[in-house]
């Protein structure tokens, strides 16, 4: 028995295990672990445990242990004996892979179980036999729960209920699908009373968080019980020691494109993670056009069609690739089997992010994963270095639990009303028992109810209209039998940026075969390559075709920035847009290979506060240079002898002028998003200062300004203090102001607006017809701000907007620590530490205020163009 | 049906830049998406679109119940600045045939005060064919001014003259500063399509295969609203969605 840690309680012993089970065991030459077995000895205790384990720990086993042997139990073949447990994890894909794992030893033992997969794509008739005799064991995706929950029949379903499994719980408890599937276990446990939950978790900043989340909450906190599996061996984690020239900025890492192919060919099987679904488009096209082994490398992100997905997945599992470049999409635990070695492009921008991905090598805790991280510019060295020291001393900074949010739970009242009429008093205590909400006041509740019911509006004159009704008895119940429909349609948290399926409609044929076609992977994954004479963008010029193959979706705000023609590259190919046409992109094969339109997305993660205090610790002091390459640490040391490098806790602000603007950079370190938030108020402060700011530009690191008026002059002269200038009141009226016009508060809204109900995913409608007058939801939002500022949906929305897209709370925690710890550096030319940033612009979308400039733009050209006429 | 000779001097108005000369007519366009003639001293306003919002309650999309008030709180305030002697309403000023009937009192008060000695025409739309039994106003299906046609619908072809509702513009105005959508007024000159008015009106890129019979071998300008004026932006300028 590998056992390391011995429990606190009453040691477990094999004893607790069957001896089918033992034998079982023995059989495979295996010994079950400490972990597995103290959580069989707290289920069997009847109690709800947090399984913290790293990758590869057979946590899985350890999850479903309990069951297996509660079942095998049971007298055989006992007919009605329902359903025993459920399983939820993040990702369809996951749960089939763990039903499939989960097979072996329920046949090796010959359990006779009946364990089946619900999710969106279950046939229809195979879900109604599932609710009329329903497996022993049942995988399922928290929306299938929400659903299942919400039908007439849920309170026989899941009567029979022993025991849940939430497989990859940290990264649920995170988003609003985790507030909704507290809800949902809330309501578990209202039917079922007996059943325990346990929780499977990759190692966390805080487990008190998750272990609170699995048992119900009367006031007290309440905790679960923890078993915390041993560690896995220690990761071969080392940065790429490049033999290039190191970028000032960009995303990219192209640079170091050869020293990654050399990586790959020295491992068996490389998953190569980028942060977002362009960097892996760029990066896979890169790799194979220097691909002169014809290795085969894939591309996997959730994008591309979901059968081009699946046939990516089981050439990995038949261990038939080499590499495959991937976004978070894979970050779970999904069972890759072979893979030796992970490349990690990019900063990973959090230690517990970084430890997970590593931990997709190897799968097997005794041996060391490899990974290396190929930083993509100079800032992200000292991000890379900061995460593997942290990764190395095994500090966590996952994201911190969050409080229930308001949308998610006016869906789940609706849902409720569906199952069966309520009290709204019993409601109320049951999703009082949801950490999340478990600090809901009743007048919230009621407003949320209100909401439900008949919109929530000062102005009574829906009444008659209500989707749910307080009969006489007191109970809450759905007006008719097409609002439960429509709660159906629009169950679930997930509301993607629009998406337009990408339909390839002119298969006219490239000049030459594509490199590898030869290979069964060439077919299916090489991206089609063109010879050079072709390399001019023509786009094509007939009528549009339909009904080519759906290569996958595309953000719609993405195409909002092409014109038709224009090139981009899309499942490993360079595309042309042809056209938008109801709700779908048309493009062709461009016939070019270098698209016209790069998509430089910069990571969507922020950086974790945790890892931004290490990298401002390594800036400040010299003496952790020498573990920097040589360049970095050149660059540092110019910039200490041209201008200042910070102490750990100041802010350095500098200025400096260039091409008859001044600039004002600062360093808070805090992400993208806080930055932009920063960039947002402190541009209107300066604006009401008079120091005309024009336009700025954020990344993760940096902030910076332009305007035409000298700052830096003004300071000299004490008219204008950096102290003033970010004094911590820009985040009160400033604020408030700015976020109401905001498109970024208009897109939460929207959000809000679907996953509450309040109107359908397909509004505004996009279905064909004649006259495609769309109605946005911007509309309903500006009506709805004037005239009820109060409601719930727009407090649902600040709620979210301060928390996913300003990071408000970075911002003022920020704000707060540099009080007096701002060092003004008033420089006659641009900083090397200012580079990176300076470059961004013309790169990044500049942020300005005047949206009306676009016009008064647009029409001075017109104006031009009459006068030249 | 009123018809009325437009003098030169009302013409001669033309030149600045929120002007449209419409067949030879000039007249304001407002930042709010109303057309002003001074010399007939005439308000123009297309698309109301009243009483949307409890059109969709009634089929349990409980929408904010406060677009009849915004819209009327936008007309109040363009009449205020213009206080003309006559309110044209281009057609769909209700969003479905009970509209009227389903308005509150404070809107139904507010609605009447606006009225309150002035002219207001109410001209026939798909949405409202019928005039709105319980208001004030005269119902037409359309109406001449000079050699000016207000109609709800435009009509294919050569239509000098027509000003007509119903499509609901809005032109995407792509620059190197970045993108914006909003309504607009489409004009080649000869006649014009009026963006809508209403609070919970959607509208139709001006790209979109239902304005090409309307400006046949000549594109339109867009007249965007912005936040205080309108701007006038060339077709090339307006992409499609």
């Amino acid at each position: 028995m590998r056992r390391k840690k011995t429990p606190r309680t009453s040691p477990p012993t094999q004893a607790l295990l069957p001896p089918l089970f033992a034998q079982w065991f023995a059989a495979r030459g295996w010994a079950p672990r400490g972990h597995q077995l103290e959580l069989l000895a707290h289920a069997q205790d009847g109690k709800s445990t947090l399984l913290v384990a790293p990758t590869g720990a057979g946590k899985t086993l350890a999850g479903f242990l309990p069951s297996l042997v509660e079942l095998a139990e049971q007298p055989r073949n006992r007919p009605g004996g329902g359903l025993h447990t459920l399983y939820i994890s993040p990702l369809k894909a996951l749960a089939v892979d763990v039903a499939r794992n989960l097979e072996i030893p329920a046949s090796e033992m010959n359990l006779r179980l009946r364990i089946e997969t619900r999710t969106g794509d279950t046939s229809a008739s195979k879900r109604a036999r599932q609710r009329r005799d329903p497996p022993q064991i049942l995988l399922t995706t928290p929306e299938q729960l929400a659903l299942l929950l919400a039908s007439a029949d849920s309170l026989t379903l899941f009567s029979t209920v022993r025991r849940v499994v939430l497989d990859e719980l940290h990264a649920m408890v995170t988003s609003k699908r985790g507030d909704l599937l507290a809800l949902d276990l809330a309501r578990l446990r209202s039917i079922a009373p007996a059943m325990t939950a346990t929780g499977l978790s990759a190692t966390v900043r805080d487990p008190d968080e998750l272990r609170r989340y699995l048992v119900a909450q009367d006031g007290a906190p309440r905790l679960a019980e923890i078993v915390t599996a041993p560690p896995g061996a220690a990761a071969d984690l080392s940065m790429l020691d490049t033999r290039e020239r190191l970028p000032w900025s960009g995303h990219g890492a192209y640079y170091a494109i050869h020293e990654v192919y050399e990586t790959i060919k020295t491992a068996k099987t490389a998953l190569i993670f980028v942060n977002t679904r362009a960097q892996a488009e760029a990066i896979f096209q890169q790799l194979w056009r220097i691909n002169e082994d014809n290795l085969p490398i894939a591309l996997h992100h959730g994008s591309l069609d979901a059968s081009q997905r699946r046939k990516v997945e089981s050439a990995m599992a038949e261990g038939l690739l080499r590499a495959v470049v991937c976004t978070s999409t894979l970050d779970l635990g999904i069972d890759w089997g072979a893979v030796d070695l992970v490349i990690n492009i990019g900063a990973p921008k959090g230690a517990s992010r970084l430890t997970q991905r590593i931990g997709r090598a190897n799968h097997r805790l005794d041996e060391p994963s490899r990974a290396i991280l190929v930083p993509s510019n100079r800032f992200e060295v000292l991000e890379c270095t900061a995460a593997i020291e942290a990764a190395r001393e095994g500090a966590q900074d996952t994201p911190a639990a969050r409080s229930g949010a308001l949308d998610v739970m006016c869906q789940h009242i609706l849902g409720m009303a569906c199952a069966a009429p309520f009290h709204a008093d019993d409601l109320y205590r049951e999703i009082r028992s949801a950490e999340p909400y478990a600090a809901l006041d009743r007048e919230t509740f009621d407003a949320a109810l209100e909401f439900v019911a008949n919109g929530g509006y000062a102005l009574k004159s829906y009444e008659r209209f209500a989707k749910i009704k307080q009969n006489k008895d007191g109970l809450w119940r759905i007006a008719n039998l097409s609002v439960a429909q429509a709660y159906r349609m629009n169950v679930g948290t997930i509301v993607e940026a629009e998406m337009l399926k990408v339909r390839l409609v002119h298969g006219r044929p490239p000049k030459t075969s594509p490199q590898g076609k030869q290979t069964r992977f060439g077919t299916l994954y090489a991206p089609t390559k063109l010879s050079p004479e072709s390399a001019t963008s023509a786009a094509y010029t007939g009528p549009l075709r339909r009904g080519g193959r759906v290569l996958g979706e595309i953000e719609e705000y993405f195409l909002e920035t092409l014109s038709p023609g224009d090139s981009f590259l899309f499942g490993g190919e360079v595309l042309a847009l042809q056209g938008i046409v109801d709700n779908e992109a048309l493009v062709s094969r461009a016939r070019s290979d270098t698209p016209k339109v790069p998509s430089y997305a910069g990571g969507k993660f922020p950086l974790s506060t945790y890892l931004a205090a290490r990298v401002r610790k390594i800036l400040s002091d010299p003496k952790l240079w020498k573990n920097l390459p040589d360049q970095v640490a050149e660059w540092l040391h110019l910039q200490k002898k041209k201008s200042l490098l910070p102490k750990a806790g100041d802010l350095l602000v500098e200025t400096f002028p260039r091409g008859g603007r001044h600039y004002l950079v600062a360093y808070p370190f805090e992400g993208r998003l806080a930055h932009q938030t920063l960039g947002m108020l402190l541009t209107r402060r300066m604006e009401r200062r008079g120091l005309k700011p024009m336009g700025f530009v954020a990344n993760e690191y940096a902030l910076a300004i332009w305007s035409l008026t000298d700052t830096a002059a003004r300071v000299r002269h004490g008219l204008v203090s950096m102290n003033e200038l970010f004094a911590q009141d820009m985040l009160g009226d400033d604020l408030e102001e700015w976020l109401q016009e905001s498109a970024l508060m208009k897109r939460t809204f929207r959000q809000c607006a679907v996953i509450s109900g309040l109107i359908e995913r397909r509004f505004p409608g996009k279905e064909k017809s004649g006259r495609q007058v769309t109605m946005s939801t911007d509309l309903i939002y500006d009506v709805l701000r004037r005239h009820q500022p109060d409601h719930i949906l727009l407090r649902a929305a600040r709620e979210d907007a301060a928390v996913g897209l300003l990071d408000l709370a970075r911002l003022a925690d920020m704000l707060a620590r540099v009080q007096g710890h701002i060092v003004h550096r008033d420089l006659e030319r641009i900083s090397p530490l200012a580079v990176p940033v300076m470059l961004e612009i013309g790169r990044e979308p500049v942020y300005g205020e005047a949206q009306d400039e676009i016009l008064a733009e647009a029409a001075a050209m017109l104006a031009e163009e009459a006068g030249a006429s | 049906m009123t018809h009325q000779r437009i003098s030169i001097a009302g013409l001669r108005n033309a030149g600045a830049a929120q002007d449209i000369l419409i067949a030879g007519v000039g007249f304001t366009a407002d930042a709010s998406g109303a057309l002003y003639l001074e010399a007939e001293s005439l308000i123009v306003v297309a698309d109301l679109h009243l009483e949307k919002g409890s059109s969709y309650a009634r089929r349990r999309v409980l929408l904010p119940p406060y677009d009849t008030a915004a819209t009327l709180a936008h007309l109040t305030r363009v009449i205020a600045r213009y206080n003309p002697r006559r309110v044209v309403a281009l057609g769909d000023s209700f969003h479905d045939r009970d509209a009227a009937a389903r308005m509150g009192n404070e809107d139904r008060a507010s609605l009447r005060a606006l009225q309150a000695g002035r002219d207001w025409i109410w001209i026939a739309g798909n949405h409202d064919p019928l005039p709105p039994a319980s208001l004030l106003g005269e119902a037409h299906d359309e109406i001449r001014v000079g050699p000016i046609t207000f109609r709800h619908e435009p009509r294919a072809g050569d239509a000098r003259g027509e000003i007509a509702g119903h499509l609901h513009p809005v032109a995407r105005v792509v620059t190197t500063r970045g993108s914006l959508r909003r309504r607009c007024f489409a004009s080649d000159g000869a006649r014009c399509v009026m963006p809508a008015f209403g609070a919970y009106a959607g509208g139709l890129n001006l790209r979109d295969i239902a304005f090409a019979p309307l400006f046949p071998g000549r594109a339109p300008h867009a007249h965007v609203l912005g936040r205080d004026r309108v701007y006038a932006i060339g077709h090339e300028q307006c992409h499609s969605d």
